[in-house]
């Protein structure tokens, strides 16, 4: 297979997973039974009481407008695809109107990139490596100890663990704020330590959910690839252990963890959005949050374009990687 | 039984036992005579654990045992429902795919590979958040089973696959078996053992999701689950109060029951591993 196959296929399944996504996203609420204008204007009316009824007509005009309800259902898909994915426009936002909610999302997105990003590929650092170290070496007690801590933690979901680690390190013993606060506009260095101190506690969440997986996961691949015959006859051969693990056991077992790693992604995403809301993380997921609660109907909609659109493309970088450390492989 | 009771390892039993702990307190317990927990004052507010209110009563009155019990009753019904639905649905698409092969099959790949990767909490976000927690169990189950059937499609389209060119598989369609037979007699057996370890890994996921989305505030207003009851206890400042036994009982539970399931997962598939290695 050349490898411009093989690349345009990849580009090809990753335009798909968005076209998909996005559709299904446009659709679904205009399934619904519920009209979000209508919701609004209830919502309104509760706020403020009677509203003039001619008053009220020109609101439910204009915000039909602005939610991309006007003309027919092809015509409003063909401005949602247009407007949305390709120039990520999604009208202004309802909750700071009339700022675009592109704008907001642009200021939020790096710091939700910068904690998953760094915990994601951190813990599959640290988890391959312990992973490995406990599938090969698999009757050390150390490595059995550290796969049942592995295993207790992993299948806790995200929300929990950053809850509890909140409520041990914020709430009792006081180490850090209960909300991160990052300041802005005070130079780098305020800047960058505040960030840091915020991120702290939501990183280590994710970092210990993270490696848990990858520990568990490379373990069994790693064992699995120990008990193999070239394995043996490379012991035969007189090579150090540490060479086996190294260029045989390691080589041959983190090729399966690199696609597993490009198949995670969106479940780390989802994860990282829990842990930023739980701990007010400044990121996409609070956005998210405050949105819900505001009835920001543009806002969630970009969110959730936007999410889908970066991790598409991260689990198509990962992918695209992946011949290129193979060696098995070789593109023409 | 009793040999079963031997061979097992450790995590099969200890995953077995809790999951079995759960089941009751879930499934019998929950039926014995109660009044509603989810109705406010019907007791005094923060009460401390005695033995009327062995975890004490919440700040709006409701009794914490029965509260949490109900709780456990719903997580567990939607997770099964959702692994069900999932499940039965991924099997069938897998099968026909694999069998069907050609375009049918290249088709319903794409759509799966689509629905493995999509990131699927957005997506729940969006759509429960349009519903503004006004939906019922049933609603949330089938929303969460959307995306619970791609992973066990893939997995037995692939099964079916490899299974499709062995000898026996030939040997049953000569002697005259149509293809629908072959499937329920030939192949079933084969995949029904990964089935039943992905049917509980579609109960985790489907818990985990659910109360994710309570912890949004999202998941139905009035449905008692297990991510509810934590949402509630934090809604009502009861970590700032300091009322442990309110906040730290569905916590404990939560986690109890997700490790306890996810022990049963990985001790039966050591386990029939082991089986097989005979």
């Amino acid at each position: 297979m050349k490898f411009k196959t093989f690349f345009l296929q990849r580009v090809l399944a990753w335009a798909l997973t968005i076209w998909i996504g996005v559709t299904f996203i446009f659709f679904i609420p205009r399934m619904f039974p519920s009209d979000p204008v209508e919701n609004m204007i209830a919502q309104m009316q509760t706020r403020s009481g009677n509203m003039d009824p001619a008053e009220m007509e020109a609101l439910r005009q204009q915000l039909r407008v602005q939610f991309g309800l006007e003309g027919s259902l092809l015509k409003q898909y063909g401005s949602f695809l247009w407007n949305g994915l390709l120039h990520f426009d999604f009208g202004p936002s309802l909750m700071s109107y009339p700022e675009p909610v592109g704008d907001i999302i642009g200021r939020y997105l790096p710091y939700t990139l910068i904690l998953s990003l760094t915990s994601t590929f951190l813990a599959w650092v640290i988890g391959n490596f312990i992973g490995l170290l406990a599938g090969f070496r698999k009757n050390k007690k150390s490595s059995q100890i550290l796969e049942s801590i592995a295993i207790f933690i992993y299948p806790i979901p995200y929300f929990l663990v950053a809850l509890v680690l909140q409520i041990i390190f914020a709430f009792v013993l006081k180490w850090f704020p209960l909300q991160a606060v990052i300041k802005t506009g005070v130079g780098f260095g305020p800047w960058f330590g505040s960030l840091m101190k915020a991120s702290v506690l939501p990183a280590v969440s994710l970092l210990l959910l993270g490696t848990g997986w990858w520990i568990i996961s490379m373990k069994s691949l790693a064992s699995t690839t120990a008990e193999e015959d070239y394995v043996r006859y490379a012991r035969f051969r007189g090579l150090s252990e540490g060479t086996i693990g190294k260029s045989y056991v390691l080589r041959n077992s983190i090729l399966t963890q690199i696609t597993a790693l490009a198949m995670s992604l969106g479940g780390v995403f989802g994860g990282s959005i829990m842990t930023e809301i739980i701990f007010g993380y400044p990121g996409v997921g609070s956005l998210i949050q405050s949105a819900i609660l505001q009835s920001d109907y543009n806002m969630i909609l970009g969110c959730i374009t936007i999410s889908i659109v970066a991790i598409s493309t991260a689990t198509l970088i990962v992918d695209l990687i992946y011949p290129f450390i193979d060696p098995r492989i070789r593109y023409g | 039984m009793k040999k079963f009771w031997k061979t097992a390892n450790f995590r099969l039993k200890a995953g077995l036992i809790i999951t079995c702990i759960f089941m009751f307190v879930g499934f019998i317990v929950y039926f014995f005579p109660h009044t509603d927990p989810f109705t406010f004052n019907t007791y005094p507010n923060n009460l401390g654990a005695s033995g009327e209110h062995w975890l004490g009563t919440t700040s709006m009155g409701q009794d914490v045992v029965w509260l949490l019990i109900e709780a456990i009753h719903n997580s567990l019904l939607i997770g099964l429902i959702v692994a069900t639905i999932g499940t039965v649905v991924g099997v069938l698409v897998g099968l026909l795919a694999g069998f069907a092969g050609g375009t049918l099959d290249r088709v319903l790949m794409v759509i799966t590979d689509t629905f493995v990767v999509i990131p699927s909490l957005p997506i729940l976000i969006m759509m429960t958040s349009l519903m503004k927690g006004g939906a019922t169990v049933i609603v949330m189950a089938l929303v969460l089973a959307m995306f619970a059937w791609a992973w066990p499609s893939r997995q037995i389209r692939s099964m079916a696959l490899t299974i499709k060119e062995r000898d026996f598989i030939h040997t049953a369609r000569f002697s005259g078996e149509s293809t629908m037979q072959i499937v329920v007699t030939e192949i079933l057996p084969f995949a029904l053992s990964w089935s039943l370890s992905n049917f509980m890994n579609a109960t985790l996921s489907a818990i985990g999701s659910e109360s994710s989305l309570a912890v949004l505030g999202l998941s139905p207003g009035n449905l008692v689950s297990l991510g509810n009851m934590i949402q509630w206890a934090r809604n009502y400042n009861a970590v700032l109060a300091g009322r442990w036994l309110w906040i730290g009982a569905p916590i404990v539970a939560t986690v109890i029951l997700f490790v306890g399931l996810f022990m049963l997962i990985t001790g039966y598939n050591d386990y029939q591993a082991m089986k097989r290695g005979r």
